[in-house]
């Protein structure tokens, strides 16, 4: 392509003109990398192959949603493009691929990278290059409780230590002579989990009779379960990813063992549940939280923000409609595409980052009634209220109302 | 004390499940004279296999046989194309091609069937069984008893049939064998045959009680390994007798010893496979190997 000496000397006269009329336009569109007149550029690496492959559907979750976006003559006049990379749920992928995103593609910015281990490993990397590393799939509390020194990365849905005061909240409303008795994985997840409960009990700590902890590769954690129950633990809470979880539910209904369960949010959705009753769990007492609505939940089959759902996901041939996972995408996109809207014409990366920590104030049509996606100077959690469920045999039932914890993690 | 019976008790079942692997890795080592590491792997793929049939519409008890020919046609098809082409290479040679087998069955069941644990249908009853407040379930049970009837199987196969004599012997001194006329390359894939088709039921009865994903026989291999090395890894019995030690040693040791606990568990079974490596390279009831020199 060559260039047009003519034209840039009437570009350059242009711009001495205008600087010399000395008028006051509006102030000049200011763009980025990753954004042109008519497109925005953003990138993503999830687990579309591998141990964590059930969440790779995500990730085409989020690109139905910006595809109907476009089609509505997308932001601002802006079309999005997604760039979506296999990271196996495996850190050393993660990075080189997150390279690629930012140095290669040249994204604007990239939104919900999977995992905790997955995330951490490229934390450094994008804050370095000042790229916005946005609404992470992951709960783990680091990713909002260390904004400061992270200014460049925000997670977005609630996070586990969030979830578990409220696991705590309960206790101490219903069931306040518990003998609780907590399984968790050993590893960052598990302890983030358990870190939320113990400080959400406060004084009331000395509830918990036992704890027992469990390797993510291990077989079974039928022998810590034995444990549990040998302390007389009447109240169990199981902080495991989705299989040690169902796992765990088997066993206990194995063990002739019905204390009340708090399965964590993780390893809630419908499909679990039903591996763990056709292995013969009880489910009895079964309860958890949740923030987001269940595509399979009758109650909202005529409501608007689920019928908006199942337009969108519609367009994704590979997304079931029914998987948690989608609508998950589905609401996170949502607020990205809340953050492009309000940055308008001042589309810097800087002012995306400013508004995705500082001034969401969003009602999410896919999450709960009452619960907002909201970021202040002073709290950078976007989702910090949660609703109790419960397991009611064939599906969940939600309970009480909504229950608020924003505040309570700095 | 009750508790501490529970433990046990779950030890053994458990340790059912580690015994029903090493019977293949047992199996196989007396074929060929190795480890074969994508053991696991195969007889995960083999369940997938069950699994897609019974969704099918087959019923339990059709889905089991067929799986297993299946399973025993796919170990003989893996020793004639992957195996036989590398079969006079170093041991080591092998080892790196079993290692390779096991990662590419792995990624190949994820591709197919995704990562999703499934349930899986069990012949024996979820229900379990009160022995004076201690449970074991029927399927813990079911583990440990198809174990035994394996064992015996293998025992007689290998011990008291001209099959089992001929497979021996090509295993261990191929050239002999040859100048007797054996065909040992075929027996080779046979025992490539039988081992798998072990690992299939092995699969399918601990599928219902690990559920079934592509990483379910991971969690057990290195346990299995410790099995089979402390039995012995010759001998059938030594893998079960093994298997059942080793569940009941990293369960108590993860339920009473503080500084294991619910982590280090897998840490003991790789002790046990060091321990008895140096103590006791043949294991309880391994012959001790004799060169003459």
């Amino acid at each position: 392509m060559g260039r047009n000496p003519a034209r840039l000397a009437a570009a350059a006269a242009f711009l001495v003109t205008l600087g010399a009329c000395g008028g006051n336009p509006a102030p000049a569109p200011q763009t980025d990398v990753g954004i042109t007149s008519n497109s925005i550029l953003l990138g993503t690496t999830n687990a579309l192959s591998g141990p964590a492959a059930a969440y790779g559907t995500i990730a085409n979750a989020e690109n139905a949603y910006f595809t109907y976006i476009n089609g509505q003559g997308g932001v601002n006049g802006r079309k999005i493009t997604f760039k979506i990379y296999d990271d196996a749920y495996n850190p050393a992928q993660t990075v080189p691929l997150t390279k690629q995103l930012v140095e290669q593609d040249q994204v604007f910015a990239t939104f919900s990278g999977l995992g905790t281990q997955d995330q951490t490993s490229v934390r450094d990397y994008l804050n370095s290059k000042k790229v916005p590393q946005l609404f992470v799939a992951t709960g783990a509390t680091t990713f909002n409780k260390d904004f400061s020194s992270n200014p460049w990365t925000l997670g977005w849905q609630p996070p586990y230590q969030g979830e578990s005061r409220i696991y705590a909240k309960d206790i101490l409303q219903n069931h306040p002579n518990a003998k609780i008795g907590v399984l968790y994985q050993n590893d960052d997840y598990g302890q983030d989990y358990l870190k939320g409960l113990t400080d959400g009990l406060g004084a009331s700590a000395s509830l918990i009779v036992d704890k027992e902890s469990f390797d993510v590769t291990a077989a079974s954690p039928a022998a810590q379960l034995a444990k549990l129950k040998a302390a007389n633990a009447d109240t169990v809470f199981l902080f495991a990813t989705p299989k040690p979880a169902v796992q765990s539910l088997v066993i206990i209904t194995a063990l002739h063992w019905t204390p009340t369960i708090y399965l964590n949010s993780v390893s809630n959705p419908q499909i679990y549940m039903a591996a763990a009753k056709k292995n013969g769990a009880a489910l009895a007492n079964v309860t958890s939280v949740s923030y987001i609505k269940d595509p399979t939940d009758p109650q909202w089959a005529s409501d608007s923000g689920m019928q908006q759902y199942k337009t969108i996901i519609a367009s994704c041939s590979t997304c079931k409609p029914d998987d948690g996972f989608n609508i998950y995408g589905v609401a996170v996109a949502y607020t990205m595409v809340d953050v492009l809207k309000q940055a308008g014409t001042n589309m810097t990366r800087k002012n995306a980052m400013d508004i995705a920590a500082n001034r969401l104030n969003e009602t999410n049509p896919f999450l709960l009634p009452g619960i907002k996606v909201k970021t202040t100077s002073s709290d950078h959690f976007a989702i910090m209220q949660e609703q109790v469920i419960t397991w009611n045999g064939t599906g969940w039932t939600l309970q009480g109302s909504i229950i608020d914890e924003r505040g309570t993690l700095k | 004390m009750q508790e501490f019976l529970q433990q046990l008790v779950g030890g053994l079942a458990i340790g059912g499940i580690f015994a029903s692997l090493a019977l293949a890795l047992v199996l196989i080592y007396n074929a060929m004279g190795l480890v074969n590491f994508a053991q696991g792997e195969m007889a995960m793929l083999a369940t997938f296999v069950a699994y897609a049939l019974i969704n099918r519409g087959m019923s339990y008890w059709i889905a089991l046989p067929v799986t297993l020919v299946l399973a025993f046609g796919g170990g003989i098809v893996i020793q004639r194309v992957v195996i036989r082409p590398v079969e006079k290479a170093p041991i080591l040679t092998l080892v790196i091609i079993t290692l390779g087998l096991a990662t590419l069955l792995n990624g190949l069941a994820g591709f197919i069937f995704g990562y999703v644990p499934r349930s899986f249908p069990s012949a024996f009853s979820a229900q379990t069984i009160d022995l004076l407040g201690v449970f074991i379930s029927y399927r813990d049970l079911g583990v440990i008893g198809v174990s035994g009837l394996v064992l015996l199987a293998v025992y007689l196969l290998l011990q008291h049939t001209t099959v089992g004599l001929t497979l021996r012997a090509a295993a261990h001194h191929p050239e002999a064998s040859r100048l007797l006329g054996v065909q040992v390359s075929w027996m080779l894939a046979l025992g490539w045959g039988l081992a798998a088709a072990v690992g299939a039921v092995s699969g399918i009865m601990v599928a219902p009680i690990l559920l079934l994903e592509p990483n379910m026989m991971q969690s057990i291999i290195i346990y299995a390994f410790a099995a089979a090395v402390l039995g012995g890894i010759e001998s059938p019995i030594g893998a079960v007798v093994g298997g059942l030690i080793v569940g009941v040693t990293v369960n108590l040791a993860g339920a009473y010893l503080p500084f294991v606990g619910g982590d280090l568990q897998l840490a003991v079974g790789l002790a046990i496979i060091i321990v008895v490596l140096i103590i006791r390279p043949n294991g309880l009831f391994g012959r001790a190997a004799a060169r003459r020199v």
